[in-house]
């Protein structure tokens, strides 16, 4: 019997294995952040242990770091003794780091595909579960917690059970105006937060193939919201051609020996997955969650669910807790929710071509009243490329503010945080309760929707726009 | 790390599914350097609210939580597994863990026992009809127990032969791994040259 693609990458990086344990993995580049390494620094120190490859590791600032005033030092204390930590952490350890004001700093998954570091059949870990982002590449790629950190840092290698495999199909094609961020929040609604728990994900068919490499990467990067271990995407000529000249690609001999490689990352025509799911992406509409967890979404178009929609005892509690957290009545059209705060960034829809597709959507426009949006670019380089091209300006000339490059509201770890009852629509990849700022209020879209629900201050898609064109010369 | 055979402790009931990482510990208690320390960011969220089962005198010296299913779901944060343990929990019980979650108390030695859903509604009604109640984790026989007489609950738990063993025995991971450093050099020897690299000599 054929092999699957994630079962042709994982059986290259095993090390050793035996009956009963665990495989031991090797691990192809460890990437690093300011929150989840101190304590595994620590230990190394602790145990008079080094880190065996600094050479496969790299470290960036990312969750803790401010957008604005990025040249003075950092106001938390808190905050600052962490990315100090890593600073330190890198210089006696020997690892590369890009830190605060470097031009290739930025959200450690923005950063490893620009830099060419994420590339097919690899094994990529972080400690951060969107590790699961770099799977975009036909890599396998997973969140780690911190004492894994410690043993990849030590070890380059981790133990790991090997997971079950699911494809998941999706046929068609994606209507106009609707991205790989409705797709993803459309699957996760189908399968629950739970559905794809201990399996690592294949998504494949033609909805998937015609995905630009950052459409593919917000697909992966949502893989931890229901659950997977993993995702996946088998490498093609549009993979290729997007790492081909990149910093740290293969050139000459090595490209060509690099590429026939991953040529043959593809499942076997009589591979077996575990489990199959299959969609339809011609069906799939602008997608928006209205609770607080991923699984929690509907259709632009539809309206808020009401407890009694669910059969399940379970359900019937997360929906009500849900409502009464969102402040949302039973009913209510999605699209007569309003917005306090638009964030376009993370690195769901951070990069380069989620900027300028918000831009696109934006330009002529201005943010409605009693509205704020913040454009965040996921890494430094995205946000030189957005200031090359004028996207900035696009932004600021809409009355948006134009920042600088890290996880800033996806997270709330920096000052970037909603206000207790604060709405915002984020095109992030978390809803849960107080995730964006203690008492705030998510819903997850896209960069169309989070684009036109700036300008009209209500959760909108860009259909719902009066063209720009049209509004100035009513105003002239 | 310290082996844990079986504990026994105040079972708190945690009435909720879908208790992911942002509630367990919120980002901004994120910041610290050090392992301990993250017990005040426990459930921030909800510690607020008088009525809150940890803020229930009975339960405060709660040891064993029992939760809904999908419990630790979202980040990879260890810090989750760390605010746990630091505040006194020794065990969770529920009917399914995310899996980051999941790998992530076996490594600091806290245990999930992952149980039939039926057995959380049971162990829920039990404690909170008998505010302050233990329940027994017991890894060797991985069971897990509460009450007495014909009201007493006794059921299997699911945890992976091989953190269960490292947690009987309190190994350390890294240990065990580093035992079979020439299996990882002979690895090395055989990576092509065309793999990347964050370092060039
Ligand atoms: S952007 Fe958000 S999800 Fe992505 S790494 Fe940063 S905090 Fe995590």
């Amino acid at each position: 019997m054929g092999k699957t693609l994630a079962e042709k990458v994982w059986d290259e990086h095993v090390v050793r294995s035996a009956a009963g344990e665990p495989d031991l993995l090797f691990i192809d580049l460890h990437l690093i952040h300011e929150v989840t390494s101190p304590q595994a620094f620590d230990g190394l120190r602790l145990a008079g242990r080094r880190v065996r490859r600094p050479d496969l590791t790299l470290a960036t600032e990312d969750h803790n770091v401010p957008t604005i005033d990025w040249d003075k030092p950092i106001a938390d204390p808190v905050s600052k003794t962490q990315v100090d930590t890593l600073r330190k952490n890198a210089a006696e350890f020997g690892v590369r780091l890009h830190p605060l004001g470097d031009v290739e700093q930025g959200i450690v998954h923005v950063v490893g595909p620009q830099l060419g570091l994420t590339q097919p059949g690899m094994t990529i870990v972080c400690g951060d579960s969107h590790t699961s982002t770099h799977g975009a590449f036909g890599a396998i790629a997973f969140g780690i917690g911190t004492s894994e950190v410690e043993h990849v840092l030590a070890t380059q290698t981790l133990m790991q059970a090997k997971p079950k495999t699911m494809a998941v199909t999706i046929n068609g094609s994606l209507p106009e105006g609707v991205t790989a961020k409705d797709m993803v929040l459309t699957l996760i609604a189908h399968t629950g937060t739970g559905g794809g728990q201990g399996y690592i994900v294949e998504y494949r068919g033609p909805a998937i193939e015609e995905l630009s490499m950052e459409g593919r990467m917000t697909v992966c990067n949502m893989s931890i919201e229901w659950g997977a271990k993993a995702g996946m995407i088998a490498p093609d000529q549009t993979t290729f051609d997007y790492i081909e000249g990149k910093p740290e690609a293969p050139t000459g001999a090595d490209w060509d020996a690099a590429v026939e490689h991953w040529r043959s990352l593809r499942t076997d025509d009589d591979a077996e997955f575990d489990k199959e799911i299959v969609l339809d992406a011609s069906e799939m509409t602008p997608f928006v969650t209205w609770g607080t967890n991923p699984g929690q979404g509907v259709p632009l178009g539809a309206s808020v669910p009401s407890p009694d929609d669910f059969d399940e005892p379970n359900d019937k509690i997360a929906t009500e807790k849900a409502l009464e957290y969102m402040g949302l009545e039973a009913g209510t059209p999605m699209r007569e929710i309003r917005v306090d705060t638009v964030f376009v960034g993370s690195c769901t829809n951070g990069r380069i071509e989620d900027l300028r597709l918000a831009a696109e959507i934006i330009k002529g426009h201005t943010v409605a009243e009693g509205t704020r949006l913040l454009v965040v670019p996921g890494s430094v380089r995205v946000r030189l490329q957005a200031q090359e091209e004028g996207l900035d300006q696009v932004f600021l000339d809409a009355g948006a503010e134009w920042r600088g490059a890290g996880c800033s509201m996806c997270l709330g770890m920096n000052p970037d945080q909603l206000a207790p009852q604060e709405r915002s629509a984020s095109t992030s990849n978390r809803n849960f309760e107080g995730r964006q700022g203690k008492g705030g209020r998510t819903h997850l879209v896209s960069i169309p929707v989070a684009a036109a629900t700036a300008v009209r201050g209500t959760l909108s898609s860009p259909a719902d726009l009066v063209p720009a064109g049209h509004v100035a010369s009513q105003e002239a | 790390m310290e082996p844990f055979t079986t504990h026994t402790g105040v079972g708190v009931p945690l009435r909720r599914s879908n208790v992911d990482t942002d509630q367990i510990i919120p980002a901004v208690y994120l910041k610290r350097v050090t392992r301990t320390g993250f017990e005040d960011g426990l459930f921030a969220a909800w510690r607020g609210d008088e009525a809150f089962v940890l803020n229930k005198p009975e339960y405060a010296a709660g040891t064993v939580l029992v939760a809904g299913p999908d419990f630790g779901t979202g980040s990879s944060r260890e810090h989750a597994v760390w605010a746990l343990q630091n505040y006194g929990f020794k065990a969770v019980i529920s009917a399914r863990f995310a899996d980051i979650f999941r790998g992530n108390s076996g490594k600091s030695g806290l245990v999930a026992a992952q149980v039939d859903e039926k057995v959380v509604q049971r162990l829920w009604d039990h404690l909170e009809q008998h505010p302050g109640a233990t329940v027994t984790v017991d890894l060797e026989s991985r069971t897990v127990r509460a009450g007495e007489g014909p009201e007493a609950i006794e059921d299997s738990f699911d945890i992976d032969d091989y953190t269960r063993w490292r947690l009987l025995e309190g190994l350390d991971d890294i240990g065990i791994t580093l035992g079979n450093e020439a299996d990882i050099t002979a690895y090395e020897a055989t990576r092509p040259s065309w793999k990347p690299a964050t370092q060039h000599s």
